[in-house]
């Protein structure tokens, strides 16, 4: 369940039917009230918070050991989950935009499901298919290979989590872009790579690369699932969320709010090239 | 004359290696680990499974994400449409970061967004010191928890309904207005009810995604026994005291919620594009 | 290259959109397949290039039955009615894209191909538009850069979808006309596809004339437009007045008027007929010239340019007599509203038979 994605441009209507001055005001102001409040506080704490102490501690909450193991895992297990779920995105894309058949709808509603599904679950699930407990879960114990309280554990939930990212970012726009190119193309001869990769490919390359940066977005800021499945083991199975999470219930505010400003800029970041990247393809419309 | 079975070849090239990996990976990453709930509530004793979803804690727990997932969904209906249709219909200073912005609760780890709203509203908190001398407490109350759902919830509302405002012809009100309608009645009459299908959708997307929030609402909820404890928390907790079927059986109900939200969301959404063709 | 399509038949749930047909095209030729929206033209079309697969029936081109073979392989050019440009390619690799995907062993050298492509852009007036990418075109130019596209890799047959349609009606002239050149120019059996008669009449050598997923008639633009087979051809293929009659005595009587008819009507006494009357086969005149004339009061008219439209009420028919006739006619007769003339109608064509407009 993703918002859609359009650039947004100012739509008045004339003078006539404008929205009387004293309304306007009103819901201006309404307006940066509430981002006042919801938006803007949140984000000056976290730096207000994370500065108390001077920005000396500041760097050192940052590269702290244990913090920057965080930081490691939380970035391999992006490495490891986006390009596998945007090969997926591509492929599902491809059968889904391409060809008709039945029980497309279905197949479909099936991508959105992790949307639906609370993170909390979403670690369940596989603690309960290959948690040590679990038939498949010992048998993997028994040649050594452990996934619940262990980096593949997160992956795998991680993957779980950010699975629709880039296929939904990918079918409506390939589904809008049509078959005529590839129809071309094999016309001409193309076989099927070649049609891929020289006509679809670059046709989606600003979709793909916006559904990745969510994906990634994502995938690090991953809590919930990563919750169930790592055993917050420090230095060990800690994701940066985790992390910040540990160090608040130690009462470590200031250490915690360090952290999450690196979880805050990667937030803005996100945002800001969304809006280039829709500028972009705004632009090029 | 030559048959053939015409019907079945595909004329790009690729569907069954590309629809064979699909239905794979989306098995074995959602699907398989998925039905282990589903076994997993079948396979127990009905009593057990009775007993764990229906415990007064978990049913307190049931309750309360749901109604906090409604009151912020409805609070985010108004908020929500008034600053799309801010966003959309006027100019002012700073109105692209706003724009920008509101993707921020959906970019925001859920994490970040939860001690944010228990620092920010705690005792001693920029906006708590305020509320505390109102007598209003947010720390350890379903209210608290309403304020980081709001905030979750915001950016589905808003996106969900940016884009219908942004294509409402601009004749259509000025026709209204040389009809004699004043702005309240053209507003009331003519775009709310047009608006009113994405508006529908933008609400069940939060609600829908509210539900299950876990994150942003452990930190102020305080997770009190009956009165704070969500559903997801419920999961944990039992989790953690390894009892596997009880966190089974209360995640089994919490999908059950969450299908059925979906299932609405999409016939809202179908709805709706019946609406706007 | 010879093309013989046979007993192709396709339906979808619910329709039939072709039925059963089969056509023969020689080498060289260039065929309209000619036909109301949802005919069937194009699905036929698409199933010649491979795009699309019948339910039954065969395509032999060249003696050789490429019915199963797959697009890539059939070497049929095609071009889209909305031209399918590669968005992200530049004219120039647009137009080699053919030549450079071909497996290394049949790949010509890159100057060979080079050479290939801007010959073909000479061809078509596009050399200029080498590095230019298709957003930057007109929808004309657009479409003459398909075509060089679609005969860079040397087609047998070439298939053209609507081709001009999403143009304007300017360029759609002269782009008509630039490609019956060019067809001369190159001789490659052709196959196009268009709703627009005028189109068919002027750039066929035989046009096929489609309805409902049945061939209709098949014959060169004057068979079609002057013989017509049966009404539905006769309506399409240009503008036609419609009266019902019934005929007696070997005539067709039209309100109260017996019409003398094309064909001999005699033994069809007391049948009902459609009659059908071109605009521009009607007389009009101040003066009567024969006993059979209308008398008729000029309702409205339209300066088209070098024709001239008249309605043209007459009593006991229904519906008003559409008329077209020269523009010096009409300055020389001075005509204008209320006023009375005298209508002849010529090369009256009746069908008795079921005809649904």
């Amino acid at each position: 369940m993703q918002p859609s994605n359009t650039r947004q441009t100012v739509n008045i209507p004339g003078p006539r039917s404008r929205d009387p001055l004293a309304v306007r005001i009103l819901l201006i102001g309404l307006t940066f009230l509430f981002f006042a409040g919801f938006i803007f506080m949140p984000l000056a704490l976290v730096f207000s918070q994370a500065l108390q102490k001077g920005i000396q501690l500041y760097l050192d909450s940052i590269v702290e050991p244990y913090a920057l193991e965080a930081v490691k895992l939380t970035l391999l297990t992006a490495a490891i989950v986006v390009p596998l779920n945007a090969v997926f995105g591509l492929t599902a894309a491809w059968a889904i935009s391409k060809f008709s058949f039945k029980g497309k709808t279905l197949l479909v509603s099936l991508l959105d499901l992790p949307f639906a599904v609370s993170p909390v679950i979403a670690g369940l699930i596989f603690v309960l298919l290959v948690g040590s407990r679990t038939p498949f879960g010992s048998w993997l114990g028994e040649h050594g290979i452990k996934i619940i309280f262990s980096t593949p554990g997160i992956v795998i939930a991680t993957l779980f989590v950010t699975f629709p990212f880039v296929a939904r970012e990918l079918i409506p726009l390939m589904e809008a872009q049509g078959r005529e190119e590839e129809e071309a193309a094999i016309t001409l001869g193309a076989r099927g790579w070649q049609v891929f990769r020289i006509i679809t490919l670059p046709n989606i390359r600003w979709g793909l690369m916006y559904g990745m940066i969510l994906c990634t977005a994502r995938s690090i800021g991953e809590f919930g699932a990563v919750s169930v499945v790592s055993g917050h083991i420090r230095g060990m199975t800690n994701t940066i969320p985790l992390h910040v999470e540990i160090l608040y219930s130690e009462y470590n505010y200031t250490a915690s709010f360090a952290v999450a400003s690196i979880l805050v800029f990667l937030a803005l970041i996100t945002i800001a090239i969304k809006g280039a990247v829709e500028k972009h393809v705004h632009n090029n419309q | 004359m030559t048959l053939f079975k015409g019907k079945q070849r595909k004329i790009l090239p690729g569907f069954g290696l590309s629809m064979g990996y699909t239905v794979f990976y989306l098995s074995a990453i959602v699907l398989v680990p998925l039905s282990t709930i589903v076994m997993s509530a079948f396979g127990m004793n009905p009593e057990t499974f009775f007993a764990a979803i229906s415990s007064p804690r978990v049913l307190a727990s049931y309750k309360l994400s749901v109604s906090t997932a409604l009151y912020a969904a409805l609070f985010n209906a108004v908020a929500g449409f008034l600053t799309a249709w801010t966003l959309v219909r006027y100019r002012f200073p700073g109105r692209r970061i706003l724009d920008a912005l509101v993707d921020l609760p959906f970019a925001l780890p859920t994490a970040v967004a939860g001690i944010c709203f228990a620092t920010l509203y705690s005792p001693i908190g920029w906006l708590g010191q305020f509320l505390s001398k109102l007598n209003f407490e947010l720390i350890n109350k379903p209210s608290g928890i309403v304020i980081a759902l709001i905030f979750i919830g915001f950016p589905f509302v808003v996106r969900t309904v940016q884009p219908v405002i942004a294509e409402l012809e601009p004749e259509i009100e000025e026709s209204a207005q040389s009809l004699g309608a004043t702005r309240w009645q053209t507003f009331r009459k003519i775009l709310l009810p047009h608006l009113f299908p994405a508006l529908l959708t933008g609400v069940t997307l939060a609600f829908a995604r509210s539900i299950g929030e876990y994150g942003s609402v452990i930190f102020i909820a305080g997770n009190l026994p009956l009165k704070t404890e969500i559903a997801p928390l419920m999961i944990m907790t039992k989790l953690d005291q390894f009892d596997y079927n009880g966190a089974s059986a209360v995640a089994f109900v919490l999908l059950l919620i969450s299908f059925s939200m979906l299932l609405l969301l999409n016939g809202v959404q179908r709805w709706q594009q019946k609406a706007y063709q | 290259m010879s093309i013989e399509i046979r007993n192709i038949t396709k339906s979808y749930p619910g329709y039939t959109a072709l039925d059963n047909i089969s056509l023969n095209v020689g080498t060289g030729e260039l065929i309209a397949l000619l036909g109301p929206s949802g005919c069937g033209k194009t699905t036929l079309l698409r199933i010649i290039a491979g795009l699309e697969t019948a339910d039954s029936g065969s395509i032999i081109l060249e003696k050789k039955d490429t019915t199963n073979l797959p697009a890539r392989e059939k070497n049929v050019g095609f071009v889209f009615q909305h031209y399918a440009l590669f968005r992200r390619l530049n004219v120039f690799d647009n137009v080699a894209f053919g030549l450079n995907v071909r497996p290394s062993s049949q790949r010509q050298s890159k100057s060979e191909i080079r050479d290939r492509v801007m010959h073909l852009l000479q061809l078509v007036q596009m050399d200029w538009a080498v590095k230019r990418y298709p957003s930057q075109l007109s929808g004309g130019q657009r479409q003459r850069i398909a075509l060089a596209r679609a005969l860079a890799v040397n087609p047998k047959v070439l298939l053209l979808d609507e081709p001009f349609s999403a143009l304007d009606a300017k360029v759609r002239l002269e782009l008509r006309r630039w490609l019956r050149k060019l067809h001369e120019d190159i001789h490659v059996t052709s196959i196009f596809v268009t709703h627009d008669q005028e189109e068919a009449l002027e750039l066929a050598d035989r046009i096929v004339v489609i309805n409902k997923g049945k061939i209709e008639q098949v014959g060169s633009p004057q068979e079609v437009y002057d013989h017509p087979a049966n009404a539905f051809v006769y309506n399409f293929l240009g503008n036609v007045n419609v009266f019902h009659g019934r005929i007696r005595n070997g005539k067709v009587v039209l309100g109260e008027h017996p019409i003398e008819a094309l064909q001999g009507l005699n033994g069809h006494d007391e049948k009902a007929g459609q009659a059908f009357i071109r605009p521009h086969e009607i007389g009009i005149s101040r003066i009567r010239s024969s006993e059979s004339d209308l008398i008729g009061i000029i309702r409205d008219i339209r300066i088209m340019g070098s024709q001239i439209g008249l309605e043209l009420e007459s009593a006991g028919f229904d519906k008003p007599i559409e008329a077209e006739i020269p523009r010096d006619i009409w300055r020389n007769l001075e005509l204008s509203r209320g006023e009375e003339v005298f209508v002849t109608l010529n090369k009256v064509k009746v069908f008795t038979g079921d005809y649904e407009i």
